[in-house]
């Protein structure tokens, strides 16, 4: 995975709350088996409205989304991240995720900051006021800068490590295979298990 | 330490903590639907890894399939493909899979329990959100992504922070006609979409453990939907009962070693929870969806909600557009809403007491002129016992469409969708803008209430019909 250390760029304002995952990518795309070219369906029906926000053309090329409370509900199609990050965003700033999605969008390069509400709507704000307004996502000082806005983000040490110098999950867990070795023999033996064909 | 129910699963499970680190969680089985594994898969083997157990990683076809068997094979041929990479996937990684056309085939949420391969105090993880279904036996369930599934296949662990914990009271009895489907809808719109987020939910209180395990499972299953991570209910006699004799349950001497190991999971006396929520059984009736999410229903008695009436902010703006979505106008009676469609089906209502329920009041009945009915079973062996009790002549009689195992029109990735406009009761999970179909309309229901309002052809409790 790429690091990330910091971001700088103009933003998306999305003033919705509850957008879920069948919004961000329709299940008719989820038929795919790749893992690219998710971009075109992100919120393909929104996005047949010449109106909606992500269409305006002072809204091209940003690559922040500010979205509303509650945003990545529902399913836990990890396409949803890979329709973003393919469409060009690399941070989604709002004062609720989902669960899944936020876990999803630590592993597939999007970091999702969670701030408080007053603060999305201040950059949402920020933004209407003028588009071409930069936002740094700045996740080695846990910070989001905007304009007169300097906002503190939460995100655990551990993770932010792992972001910052971009290690795979995976390879990370691997070097505690004696551990997970070592665990598997003490399962109780009648712990259920599908015959293999 | 006195622990609650998430804990113990929790402690039994974890590999390694270490301060400052998430805990690394073993993972007792992983369940694989075509849809969010063949990333995964291809994953491994661009890195060279290997399914560290595919003894404990079980697959299954259910997202993309037809259901129509009359209408020959797979023809669209994104699915097809789909479809086919997941048994390549399988056979290359020696994972089980019960394919399209298998006895045991059918929604990977249904086929668990069914196969008794879903057990108390297990982990259980499958890249899909109602995963927390399976949290109806006591096992800590959850939805993961694609990323994630790739973990799991590799190391058979995730790493995980610990979840904080909830417990969700339901006291008193279910007032006659209401279901687990109303308790769990008019539980999402007292707490909220988002009113579950980051915790692991307990199911407690006499209104939950009077559930039948298939009740339990329509309770655990939604916890999704207002955010939860997992959902879980403490095993006790109606879950041993369920499980003694399936497939996959211990048995002899194996099957009292994991009684008594599961007799000690339930929440100590003195353990506390990080929040609480109580809720009265005895007010719940039959309960619809009027709006875009699931916290979005009222009672089947109640009207369509008047945005103005709702708070400011969020929620009003959220209710004001989804009334335009959904084509309706403030103050209407639920029951004055007629339907196009209704669908009885999916990993939330899709079992043997969801079908018998809905038989029963469509037994000598019609569904209304002008109104489809498809009846779609979570899984070939939930088929073969409804047709062997007479059901799928039943609902044919009464001019539904009996089909064949699959997610079907809960999500519409198979042939089974609503055309724009189109307004469905359904007994399945979301009513998101275009879940079922670009431009449906769904309304989320009992299969009590979905049965009754094909007959009537608005929405309508099993009590209205007898004054018909
Ligand atoms: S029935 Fe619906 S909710 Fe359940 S697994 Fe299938 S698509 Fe998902």
């Amino acid at each position: 995975m790429e690091p990330f250390v910091t971001h700088t760029g103009t933003a998306v304002p999305l003033r919705r709350s509850d957008v879920d995952t069948d919004q961000i990518i329709p299940s008719d795309w989820l038929k795919r088996v790749e893992r690219t070219g998710f971009g075109k369906g992100l919120f393909a029906e929104w996005r047949e409205d010449p109106t909606f926000v992500l269409n305006r053309p002072e809204r091209q090329g940003a690559t922040v989304l500010l979205a509303g409370e509650n945003f990545g509900t529902g399913s836990s199609r990890e396409h949803a991240v890979w329709a973003l990050t393919d469409f060009g965003f690399k941070a989604v700033i709002s004062s609720r995720f989902a669960d899944i999605f936020r876990g999803n969008s630590l592993k597939g390069g999007l970091l999702p900051v969670q701030l408080p509400a007053e603060v999305v709507t201040a950059l949402m704000d920020l933004t209407d006021a003028d588009p071409t307004a930069e936002i740094t996502v700045d996740l080695d000082a846990r910070e989001v800068r905007a304009g007169a806005i300097t906002a503190p983000f939460d995100l655990d040490d551990f993770t932010r490590w792992r972001l910052m110098e971009g290690l795979d999950d995976i390879g990370l867990t691997l070097r505690h295979e004696e551990s997970v070795a070592s665990f598997e023999k003490s399962r109780p033996s009648w712990k259920p298990a599908t015959a293999v064909s | 330490m006195a622990k609650t129910l998430a804990e113990k699963v929790w402690d039994e499970h974890v590999v390694r903590s270490a301060d400052g680190e998430p805990d690394l969680l073993y993972i007792d089985l992983h369940l694989i639907h075509e849809v969010t594994s063949p990333q995964a898969f291809d994953g491994l083997r661009m890195a060279g890894r290997t399914l560290r157990r595919p003894d404990l990683t079980l697959a299954t076809e259910d997202h993309n399939v037809p259901t129509d068997l009359l209408q020959g094979p797979i023809k669209d041929p994104i699915s097809k493909t789909q479809i086919e990479t997941l048994r390549k996937n399988c056979a290359e990684f020696g994972v089980r899979l019960y394919p399209m056309g298998d006895a045991s085939q059918g929604i990977v949420h249904v086929i668990g329990p069914q196969l008794g391969i879903t057990q108390p105090g297990m982990t259980i993880v499958c890249g899909d959100s109602h995963t927390s279904t399976h949290g109806a036996f006591g096992a800590l369930a959850f939805g993961i992504g694609t990323s994630e599934v790739e973990h799991v296949m590799a190391t058979q662990t995730l790493s995980l922070p610990r979840p904080k914990t909830m417990a969700v009271t339901v006291e008193g009895d279910l007032p006659v006609g209401t279901t687990a489907k109303d308790l769990v809808l008019a539980l999402i719109a007292q707490v909220g979409t988002g009113g579950g987020q980051g915790y692991v939910v307990e199911y407690r209180g006499d209104a939950i453990t009077k559930l039948s395990m298939e009740g339990r499972m329509t309770v655990c299953n939604m916890s999704i939907e207002w955010g939860a991570r997992a959902g879980m209910i403490a095993p006790d006699q109606t879950t041993y009962d369920y499980l003694r004799g399936r497939d996959h349950a211990p048995a002899g001497a194996d099957w009292d070693a994991a009684v008594a190991a599961w007799d000690a999971l339930r929440t100590d006396a003195d353990a506390t929870f990080d929040k609480e929520v109580v809720l009265d059984a005895s007010t719940i009736t039959p309960f619809v969806t009027w709006g875009t999410n699931p916290a979005q229903g009222v009672a089947l008695s109640d009207v369509v909600p008047d945005p103005q009436a709702l708070p400011a902010g969020n929620i009003r703006d959220a209710a004001e557009r989804a009334l335009v979505y959904m084509g309706l106008t403030a103050g209407t009676p639920m029951r004055d809403i007629a339907v196009d469609t209704v669908f009885l089906g999916s990993c939330t209502n899709g079992r043997m007491e969801d079908l018998r329920a809905a038989a029963a009041i469509l037994e000598g009945r019609k569904v209304a002129e002008g109104v489809r009915m498809l009846v779609v079973p979570g899984s070939m062996l939930v088929k073969l016992q409804a047709e062997k009790e007479g059901l799928d002549k039943v609902f044919s009689d009464a001019g539904a469409e009996w089909r064949s195992a699959g997610c079907s029109m809960c999500l519409g990735m198979n042939p089974d969708t609503l055309t724009p406009g189109e307004r469905s009761a359904s007994t399945s999970n979301r009513n998101f803008e275009g879940r079922q179909g670009r431009g449906g309309r769904t309304h989320l229901v009992s299969p009590q209430v979905a049965a009754a309002t094909a007959i009537v052809g608005r929405f309508a409790a099993p009590s209205d019909l007898q004054e018909l």
